[in-house]
């Protein structure tokens, strides 16, 4: 058991540093208590995120109905695109225990080529969910704000699909509203960019259009969506419609609740945060293997190390997975 | 790391391997059946499925205990887990684990505590 590189010559003390309690490295015992003290943070957002749910169960967005995208391909594929990304992110897991194993038995050669397998998973994990994000940051139908902060999505009646606004609503040619900017009004005050369409544009488009009704986020007893019947729908746009909103942010979200939004960047952004950090550090310890300084150590200890919070990412993928898009 | 005692068997002696990385490959085989398993489920979410069990879909409930199961791999046999000591184990897996669920029981009761005021009561903006 040596693993110290520098012998201080008291190893047969207990405090003289060469101690190993519980028959672990001081580097590796360190870093499962900070696996301990990061999963707790990444459980308090997960139980945070319960928390909303549990508090709006009946109107929480159906997640099968927001992640149904792969890149360059067009149609309805829920969930298949995290299950690929899910299985990269294993499949990365499996080559630093490769590599692990491999620097058990000071193969150096192997070692890189399983660390640069490892980096490569990471990379694309990372470039998946740049996409999702960007995905659901565009929206895809587009929805209706009330007043009281609900949204409202539309379908058609005939077929119960979902139609999307550019689909149907009616353009307002003498529509005047622009942009208000700082430099034309009062310098204090300005806004963000308009949606593409006025409500008043929506309603005449639904009433030209009378296959289009209205879905609330009340989740019914068969667990779907209710949609309104067509008297009911015009109604309700018309006596509360406020915002056209397209795509989510951090303040309106086309697919439901802006909590969703809210906790889908801050959790995934946070997993994004730690896949990316994990793989510079992949990276450093990738170089250090090929300059042969592990080799020189007869120990690979470091990539062992690297390596356990390297699953933990995964292992925190793995909840993320089942709690956004899966429950 | 100097001993390269790998305990080689999982699902309590069922299946043993041969070397270290045949068992890295086969936990690999199970991980992967299980999200198959998931996203299976989870596309084509089989109506026998939806009923209720302890407040909760039962569909719901089998997505938590493969997860759960799925975690149990991960640590136990890609973070070498099951050759660490047993205090060492019981140190980050007993803490975690009750803190963890602690923190559910509470914020989950909570919620749905919140929820069920928004029913009785009148709630308007969706916050």
């Amino acid at each position: 058991m040596d693993n110290t590189v520098v012998s201080t010559g008291t190893d047969e003390k207990t405090w003289g540093g060469g101690n190993q309690p519980l028959k672990s490295s001081y580097g590796k015992m360190m870093m499962w208590f900070f696996i301990v003290s990061d999963a707790l943070t990444f459980s308090g957002f997960l139980a945070a995120y319960g928390f909303s749910r549990f508090k709006f169960i009946d109107s929480w967005p159906i997640a099968d109905e927001v992640f149904t995208h792969i890149p360059f391909v067009h149609g309805n594929y829920p969930m298949i695109y995290v299950a690929f990304m899910t299985f990269i992110l294993i499949m990365s897991s499996v080559t630093m225990v490769l590599a692990v194993d491999a620097g058990h038995e000071l193969k150096k050669t192997k070692v890189t080529w399983y660390l640069f397998l490892t980096i490569i998973g990471g990379v694309i994990f990372v470039g998946s969910q740049a996409w999702e994000w960007g995905t659901f940051i565009k929206g895809d139908y587009g929805a209706v704000q009330t007043t009281g902060g609900n949204i409202l999505q539309f379908v058609n009646a005939d077929d119960g699909h979902r139609i999307a606004i550019r689909d149907f609503a009616v353009v307002d040619e003498h529509n005047e509203r622009v942009v208000h900017e700082s430099k034309k009004g009062l310098w204090f005050q300005s806004e963000g960019a308009l949606p593409s369409y006025s409500v008043a544009e929506v309603i005449s488009g639904m009433e030209e259009h009378d296959n289009v009704v209205i879905r609330t986020q009340i989740i019914n007893e068969e667990g779907e969506k209710t949609v309104l019947s067509r008297g009911a729908s015009l109604k309700l746009i018309r006596d509360n419609g406020k915002v056209v909103v397209e795509g989510a942010n951090l303040h309106v979200n086309e697919y439901g609740s802006p909590l969703f939004a809210d906790f889908f960047f801050f959790i995934t952004g946070f997993h994004g945060f730690h896949v990316f950090s994990g793989v510079l550090i992949n990276i450093i310890i990738f170089f250090n293997v090929i300059l042969g300084t592990y080799d020189r150590r007869k120990n690979y200890e470091m990539v062992e190390k690297v390596g356990l919070y390297w699953h933990f990412v995964d292992l925190v993928w793995v909840f993320v997975f089942t709690f956004f898009y899966l429950v | 790391m100097a001993d390269h005692a790998h305990k080689l068997e999982i699902l309590r002696g069922l299946i043993k391997f041969k070397s270290n990385t045949q068992k890295i490959w086969g936990v690999l085989v199970l991980l992967s059946i299980i999200t198959g398993v998931e996203v299976v489920l989870g596309i084509y979410k089989p109506a026998a499925l939806m009923g209720p069990v302890l407040g909760m879909k039962a569909l719901n409930w089998i997505f938590i205990i493969l997860t759960l199961v799925k975690a149990y791999y991960i640590t136990w046999d890609f973070m070498h887990m099951r050759d660490e000591t047993k205090s060492l184990r019981r140190v980050v897996v007993w803490t975690a684990v009750f803190l963890i669920c602690y923190l559910l029981f509470i914020l989950l009761q909570e919620g749905g505590y919140v929820f069920d005021v928004y029913k009785e009561g009148y709630m308007k903006r969706d916050f």
